[in-house]
């Protein structure tokens, strides 16, 4: 197996993107991309493309024949890839597999979603689709609604309070307030967290990521290759995935994402690392629960210990672990497809000092945590700057 | 005038086996309404006999109903339910114009697939007609086990005096010849074409008569019902130790005892409507099962259903030893009775989708 | 108004399950299952499953009450969705009606009543199967 590098990264301001369709948005984040890589589109070798719903959002399949079409890059190989909200970050470890097996060398991997031309309960019931659609979704359940049952058993078992999951939104609010391409621009405070619209008990309005368009992409090629095309490469020294059962009822747990700890398990073991050596992370906080759930399934900290980081500082910008410097999806918002490459972005902007007022002092390891649905895939990556 | 001559000129005992009644637990009060109409809600609760109406969850229609009603009486009467081969569902809100209920009840119950199965329409006492189904079928030796039921979700008009009284239930009784727990010793019907009470396809609401429903319609029925009964079983008014009549209100069944020289003490135990309102098809038959809940062994029970359209079946029931051994085995109506939760207007036009929009 | 209307046969060869909580179970480990599976997770080929009916009697694992209902449940909301834990062990997630929704709580004893899931509109398909509904001394069932 090669080692393989980032070489390129970018990604469009996320958001409510009325002026934008999905052709647009995967055009401006792939060129950028390539541009940043300093590569010419003929370079490439191949495509592969995560968006989970494009059939029900925008009523198109064959996505990635479209993104190569509309980038001009046929005739390479375009490969769609979907495992709901991870589809990104499946999307960029299929990339990784194919560089690292050898088989090709220049690869663009892109996440896109484009989820404001439906109504919005339309898009609700397009994600709800990450669930088990015959006995989560029919039985009238949402998204939410799964993810509040863990926050409740979270709160049974470890003592977590609500005002520890509003924190978790505070923290990435105040982030994307520092990053131009979120979908938020502006700090909240737990008062506003703790006061808004509840959608699933315990879960408020601002425990939840947003409905949000945007796109990623991210350029490699293998590391021996790398300085071709960038001063700055980013080793991807780790790539891990794993899954679990679809329905959240399944589960043996509800506190805990197995995909995630035999994920994060796995990756540590092929980077040879530990969570103490991670100065940067990206995890998937969906909903806030997630994330504290995240910070004790990746090993941050011990079992039901999540809450009390977030209370503590320990994973805020200037804490022991900053934890979505992006603003996460919370903040930064969760255009499904391209969550997953768009926290590769941020974390090689981190690594390579390019994070500007959101900055992480000297990150040299950075790591990715994406999940799909209620925690039925998960996929972690490692990223090192290369010196 | 037809005759249906029941097990006592049979070979064998045709009877109950199991009951199970189904009430759900929302109800709106009398005065309620009344306050929204701007009546006398003391006033209206009186001439009535109506304290308060039992109300559907939104989540709830004639055949929830029935299903539950039905899963109880199968648990009563520990009958395998793939002995049941056939099932008729009286009702004048089925959920589809064209689709039965009574294959969803089939299906939930454990009887399908080797059975017959039909929905009825009587207005208010389909639910007995189909006991007489059962009854046929089961002395004829065609079924082992028969399932009638009687079950509505019925609406009343906004503002319409019906709408104090239009309530929800359901009651299923399993008909057999083995393990009665009270024996059918005779019933027979009293039938004209009499438009007291009407409801035309798509309408939402149905219409009636006024004063005519009473006289012409269920008293001369209901009346007639009975005392053809009595003559052809031979049995005296005072040979029976309850009367259960069709309630469509707290008054008519009383008035009724008094013209068949009834002791109106006799109607108290299976008169239900005041508590939970007129549940049409189900009305005589949980005011029957109320009967049952607390009736010892020898009791006779004079039961006579009303239908608008209309039409009365009557029927002779007599308790049996058996019934001590079931006590316990259900929840009895009372208990349905007092599990209750109140809703003002709003949410009771909300739940009973009265609003246009909705 | 649902906007996702169910496929017919799809949901039809789910009402056994549905309505009477057909499950499966492994001969070989002895496992159940709900709602029923082909394979056994744990024995894979070397799993034998036959169909069992489950009791619907269970506990509440976990709940949430849900204010922002997807589309066809509008007119429901709020109501209380729960992971129920079966006393044959398998979990499913439904709704738990006909009861206040403040005795709603981890390990509350709750048992299978049968209602309208959901409706294709007013000209569609009606679903029914299984809610649940807290066991608080107003069981259905008091004696066996």
């Amino acid at each position: 197996m090669r080692r393989v590098a980032i070489v390129g990264a970018a990604m469009t301001k996320f958001g409510e993107e009325w002026e934008r369709g999905f052709r647009d948005l995967i055009a401006e984040a792939g060129v950028k991309a390539i541009e940043d890589a300093n590569m010419s589109g003929n370079e490439l070798d191949a495509i592969y493309g995560g968006t989970m719903a494009a059939g029900r959002l925008i009523g198109q399949e064959h996505i990635t024949a479209l993104i190569a079409d509309y980038m001009g890059l046929n005739p390479i190989p375009a490969t769609r890839v979907e495992a709901a909200c991870a589809s990104g970050g499946v999307a960029l470890r299929s990339g990784y597999l194919a560089v690292a097996s050898g088989h090709h060398d220049n690869v663009v991997v892109g996440g896109v979603e484009k989820m404001t031309d439906v109504p919005v309960g339309e898009a609700a019931i397009a994600l709800g689709g990450a669930g088990d659609q015959e006995w989560e979704l029919f039985m009238g359940a949402t998204f939410p609604a799964l993810y509040a049952m863990m926050a409740r058993r979270h709160m049974h078992e470890f003592g977590t309070t609500e005002e520890q999951m509003a924190m978790v939104a505070v923290k990435n609010h105040a982030n994307a307030a520092k990053n131009p391409y979120a979908h938020f621009q502006k700090e909240i405070t737990l008062r506003d967290v703790m006061k808004s619209k509840k959608v699933a008990s315990p879960l408020k309005l601002y425990d939840c990521s947003p409905i949000t368009d945007g796109a990623a992409a991210i350029v490699l090629t293998p590391l021996e290759k790398a300085r071709k095309y960038t001063d700055t490469p980013v080793e991807i020294v780790a790539s891990s995935q794993a899954s679990d059962t679809l329905a959240l009822h399944h589960r043996k747990s509800l506190t805990t994402l197995n995909s995630s700890v035999v994920a994060s398990r796995n990756a540590f073991n092929m980077a040879r690392m530990k969570p103490t050596d991670i100065d940067v992370c990206e995890v998937h906080d969906c909903f806030t629960i997630a994330e504290i759930i995240a910070y004790e399934d990746l090993g941050f900290v011990k079992k039901g210990k999540g809450g009390k980081a977030i209370e503590d500082g320990e994973t805020a910008l200037d804490g022991r672990i900053p934890v979505n410097t992006s603003g996460g999806l919370k903040g930064c918002g969760h255009p499904v497809g391209a969550t997953g490459v768009k926290q590769a972005v941020e974390i090689t902007w981190q690594l390579r000092g390019g994070a500007k007022k959101r900055q992480v002092k000297g990150a040299e390891i950075g790591m990715t945590h994406n999940v799909g649905g209620s925690g039925a895939t998960c996929v972690v990556h490692i990223m090192k700057r290369v010196n | 005038m037809s005759c249906l001559i029941g097990s006592r000129n049979c070979d064998y005992m045709v009877g109950i086996v199991g009951y199970g009644v189904h009430i759900p637990r929302y109800r709106i009060k009398v005065e309620e309404i009344a306050r929204i109409w701007g009546d006398d809600g003391g006033g209206i609760k009186d001439s009535l006999g109506v304290i308060e109406k039992s109300v559907p969850g939104m989540d709830e229609d004639a055949a929830t109903f029935a299903v539950e009603a039905s899963r109880n009486a199968v648990h009563y009467s520990g009958v395998d339910p793939k002995r049941i081969h056939a099932i008729f569902i009286g009702s004048e809100s089925h959920p589809y114009a064209v689709k039965p209920t009574a294959t969803i009840v089939a299906e939930a119950i454990g009887a399908t697939p080797h059975l017959t199965a039909v929905d009825m329409q009587f207005a208010c006492k389909a639910g007995t007609t189909a006991i007489q189904c059962c009854m046929g079928m089961c002395s004829s030796e065609m079924i082992e086990y028969g399932l009638g039921i009687g079950t509505d979700v019925s609406q009343g008009r906004p503002g319409d005096a019906l709408e104090y009284s239009a309530g929800a239930g359901a009651a299923a009784f399993i008909i057999g010849r083995k393990n009665v727990i009270a024996e059918i010793e005779g019933t027979c019907s009293y039938t004209t074409d009499t438009p007291d009470f009407w409801r035309r396809p798509g309408m939402d609401f149905p219409s009636h008569g006024g004063r005519f429903t009473g006289e012409p319609a269920y008293f001369k029925h209901t009346v007639n019902a009975s005392k053809e009964l009595m003559e052809k079983l031979g049995l005296k008014p005072s040979d029976f130790d309850y009367a259960v009549f069709h309630q469509p209100n707290g008054k008519f069944p009383l008035q009724v005892a008094k013209i068949l020289q009834i002791d109106v003490g006799k109607v108290k135990q299976g008169l239900m409507t005041p508590l939970i309102g007129n549940t049409y098809s189900a009305a005589s038959l949980i005011g029957l099962a109320s009967v049952l809940d607390v009736a010892k062994p020898g009791s006779r029970i004079l039961l006579t259903s009303f239908g608008s359209g209309a039409g009365s079946d009557s029927f002779s029931i007599v308790v049996t030893d058996k019934i001590l051994e079931k006590k316990g085995y259900n929840r009895t109506v009372i208990q349905f009775v007092g599990d209750k939760e109140y809703l003002d207007y709003g949410l009771y036009v909300k739940q009973r989708r009265k609003l246009k929009t909705l | 108004m649902s906007s996702m209307t169910v496929g017919l046969p799809l949901t039809w060869r789910r009402i056994p399950e549905r309505y009477n909580l057909i499950g499966s179970e492994c001969e070989i480990c002895h496992t159940k299952y709900f709602p029923v599976r082909r394979i056994c997770p744990q024995c894979r080929r070397k799993g034998k499953m036959k169909e069992v009916k489950l009791s619907g009697k269970g506990k509440v694992y976990s709940y949430t009450r849900i204010y922002a209902p997807p589309s066809g449940f509008e007119l429901d909301a709020p109501y209380m969705i729960a992971i129920i834990e079966l006393e044959e062990g398998p979990r499913l997630t439904a709704q738990v009606e006909d009861c206040n929704a403040r005795d709603v709580k981890i390990g509350t004893p709750v048992e299978m009543i049968f209602r309208k899931i959901q409706e294709d509109g007013k000209e569609g398909l009606i679903h029914y199967g299984f809610k649940f509904k807290t066991v608080s001394g107003k069981s259905n069932i008091l004696q066996e």
